[in-house]
Parts: structure tokens; C-alpha cells; sequence
């Protein structure tokens, strides 16, 4: 009985998933889209809480529903309102997709249900729970991240700080928001300390429970696109070299580790087991702050213009009316 | 009886073809990063459930697709917002 009711939430879900998804990409109204998306993207995470996936759930909430479609939702503002017609596609072209999703949705789901009939026969599950006890963390997924699999990370570290400096060199910064009206001003100076301390725990959690620096730096993002919503123009961004010198630090940290205990005659990444919980600690406090920088960033769209910066949320509203 | 490691599995190959499909369908360049968004996360679907197979064997699901997929999670946002500022880029070129 019970594993039926979990099979009819299963199948619920995964409708709910394949109707929403369907429903974000088909329509040609763009603003309904990305709000679609949006509820897309929370119920993925509700999909990853089912799958025993804790840490993406978090990750699918902070940063696959929030950021994304805060950035999806930014750009939308910028979009030509009502927009050029669509182009109609040609009914050869149109047969012909159809054709090649049918086949290619065939082909990957044989393979996946050949992967799934595989078994444990390939897993690196168990290498992983052997090992857990020198990593220092108990988080698996955190040993796995920044232990295990430590490259992976340094090299996601330097995707991010590249897709940041794209965003940073193709030009200024979006125009900012008016000031907001009193309940949501009143909300923002709830929240935006509530996210902060989150992001700490997170951070701290990270190494024996789901959370780390991933949800942190987002938690922390967050905050950043609240203020920004709020009028600060600046995001709460410290100034332009402080923040330069933030968006680089997880990976400068990262390196700086990875060849130090190469010098103690251990291989690049490679940590001495009584020094691993500390060193992860320093690497993920730094990539937090580096995540949290380079999503804001991205977020706004290019450096704040300078005067914004200093600004805080109060000093702000008692210069008034200057936006 | 279905199990949930098939359910899922089968919705992220859904995903990712129709996610597929309308980014080459679509005209908009919002719609078409928007699309590619829905196909990357049936790809992360297909990933996770085949990590929730390990459950009934190892009693934890396997945490290196987690970590593959958390990674995947976090680049897929940074591609999204450098894809954003590109096209906004090309609309002031073209406007000028």
C-alpha cells in the first residue's frame, strides 16, 4: 500500500515536471515562460528532496529556481515588449525536429534503462563511504566536492570567475530599480540579514549535513538581488576593488591550498587527513564569498555605477527621490 | 510496479528531448536559453536517478552524480547569465 501511494506521488510529480516544462518552452507569451519556469524549477527541487538528494534540492531552490530566474526575469525587462512575430517554421522542417525528438528520446531512453539494468555492477559509491573518514567532512557529497573530486571544483571555480568576466566586459550595468514601497522595504530589511545568517550556517553545515559553499554563495546572492530590487543600486557590493579581489578568492584559495600541501610532499589537492577539515573549511569560506560575488554580479549585469556603491539600503531612502 | 529510479529517469529523457527540441524550434533568444535550461535539467534528472539506484544496495544514494550534478547546477547558471549578457549585447549592436 505504501509503495503504491509513493508510486502515485512519483508519477504525479513526473507529469507535473513534463506538463510544466512542456508548458515554459511551448509558450510564445515570454514573461509566462520564465514564471513557469520558475515553478519549474521549485518542484525539481521537491523531485530532488524525493530522489534522496537533499544538497541539490537546496542548490535547485537557491540557485536553478532563484537566481536563474531572477536573471531570466531581468533580462525579460529589457525585452521589446510585444515583440516581432514569430517566424512560422516550414512544415518539412517542423516533420523532420519531430522525427529526430522522437528518435533521440527513444535512443537516450534505451540507454538509460540499459544503465539502470546494469546494476551496481559500476558504482563509486562504496570507494567513496571507505574513504569518508579521511576526507574531513562526513557530508559524502562535500568529500566528494572538495576532496574526492577537488578538481572538478577548482575548474568549476574558474568556469564561473570566466562567465562573470564575460558578463563584466560585455558592457555597463542594467539600469537599476526604483525605490520600493514600505512593505516591501519593510520584507527586504527582514530578509536580507535572515539570508545572511543562512548562508553562514549553510556554509558551516556543509561539511556533515546537505548545505556548503554552493547553497551558501547563493543564499548570500540572494540578498544581493533583494537590495538591488530594493533600489540599492549597488547590491550591498563592497567597492569595486574590494569585490574584484572577493570574486577571485575562492579560486586564489583554492590553488593556494592545492600547491601548498604539494610543498609537504602530498600531491596537488591532495590534503594531509588531520588537516582536511580546516583546509576545506578556508577553501568553501572563500568560495562562498567568490560565488556569492560572481552571482550578484551576474545578476546586475556589469559593474554598479560608482556612486550606488557605498550606498546601503538606509542611507538610501533618507536621500530619497534621487532615482 | 514502476520504481521511482525509472519514473524520473524517463521524465529527464522527456525533458531533455523536448527542452532540445524547442531550443532549435524557438526564435526568441530568451525562449531558446530558457529551453536549453529545461534541457539541462533532464539531463541532471537522468544522472540523479541513476544515483538513487544505489539506495537499496548501498543504503545511500550514489553522492558522486551529486556532486556531478550540484557542479552542473552552478555552471549551468553562469552559462545562463554570460548567454543573457550576450544577447542583450547583440540587441544594443543591432539597435544602434
Amino acid at each position: 500500500m505504501n509503495a503504491l501511494l509513493w508510486m502515485l506521488l512519483d508519477l504525479l510529480l513526473a507529469a507535473m515536471l513534463l506538463g510544466l516544462g512542456w508548458a515554459a518552452v511551448a509558450t510564445r507569451d515570454l514573461k509566462r515562460g520564465v514564471a513557469l519556469f520558475i515553478a519549474f524549477g521549485l518542484l525539481l527541487a521537491l523531485a530532488w528532496a524525493r530522489l534522496r538528494a537533499p544538497d541539490l534540492a537546496l542548490a535547485e531552490a537557491a540557485i536553478g529556481a532563484g537566481i536563474a530566474g531572477a536573471l531570466l526575469l531581468a533580462a525579460l525587462r529589457s525585452e521589446p515588449q510585444g515583440g516581432q512575430p514569430a517566424a512560422v517554421p516550414s512544415r518539412v522542417f517542423l516533420l523532420t525536429l519531430n522525427l529526430f525528438s522522437v528518435l533521440l528520446a527513444v535512443t537516450v531512453a534505451w540507454a538509460l534503462l540499459s544503465a539502470l539494468a546494469m546494476g551496481d555492477s559500476v558504482r563509486l559509491a562504496q570507494p567513496v563511504t571507505e574513504h569518508l573518514s579521511q576526507s574531513g567532512v562526513s557530508n559524502p557529497v562535500t568529500a566528494v566536492l572538495l576532496n574526492f573530486r577537488a578538481y572538478d571544483t577548482l575548474l568549476e571555480l574558474a568556469v564561473i570567475l570566466s562567465a562573470v568576466l564575460g558578463v563584466l566586459a560585455l558592457g555597463p550595468a542594467r539600469p537599476g530599480y526604483r525605490l520600493p514601497g514600505p512593505v516591501l522595504y519593510g520584507l527586504i530589511r527582514w530578509l536580507v540579514p535572515l539570508l545572511i545568517v543562512t548562508g553562514g550556517y549553510l556554509l558551516w553545515v556543509g561539511a556533515h549535513a546537505p548545505g556548503g559553499a554552493f547553497q551558501a554563495g547563493a543564499t548570500l546572492a540572494a540578498a544581493a538581488v533583494l537590495l538591488r530590487l530594493g533600489g540599492v543600486d549597488g547590491a550591498g557590493l563592497p567597492a569595486a576593488v574590494v569585490s574584484r579581489w572577493l570574486l577571485a578568492a575562492g579560486l586564489l584559495a583554492f590553488l593556494a591550498v592545492g600547491l601548498l600541501v604539494t610543498a609537504f610532499g602530498y600531491g596537488f589537492v591532495q590534503y594531509p587527513p588531520d588537516l582536511a577539515a580546516g583546509l576545506i573549511l578556508v577553501i568553501e569560506s572563500a568560495a562562498t564569498l567568490s560565488i556569492a560575488v560572481a552571482l550578484a554580479l551576474a545578476y546586475i549585469g556589469g559593474w554598479p555605477s560608482r556612486r550606488a556603491q557605498s550606498g546601503s539600503l538606509h542611507t538610501h531612502t533618507t536621500e530619497g527621490g534621487t532615482h | 510496479m514502476l520504481s521511482a529510479e525509472i519514473i524520473y529517469g524517463l521524465t529527464g529523457v522527456g525533458l531533455f528531448t523536448l527542452g532540445l527540441r524547442a531550443t532549435l524550434l524557438q526564435a526568441s533568444l530568451l525562449a531558446r536559453i530558457l529551453a536549453i535550461n529545461v534541457c539541462g535539467a533532464g539531463v541532471f534528472l537522468m544522472f540523479v536517478s541513476i544515483a538513487y539506484q544505489g539506495l537499496a544496495q548501498m543504503q545511500v544514494p550514489d553522492p558522486v552524480p551529486h556532486a556531478l550534478v550540484l557542479t552542473g547546477i552552478v555552471v549551468a547558471v553562469s552559462a545562463t547569465a554570460l548567454a543573457l549578457a550576450l544577447g542583450r549585447r547583440l540587441r544594443e549592436s543591432k539597435d544602434e
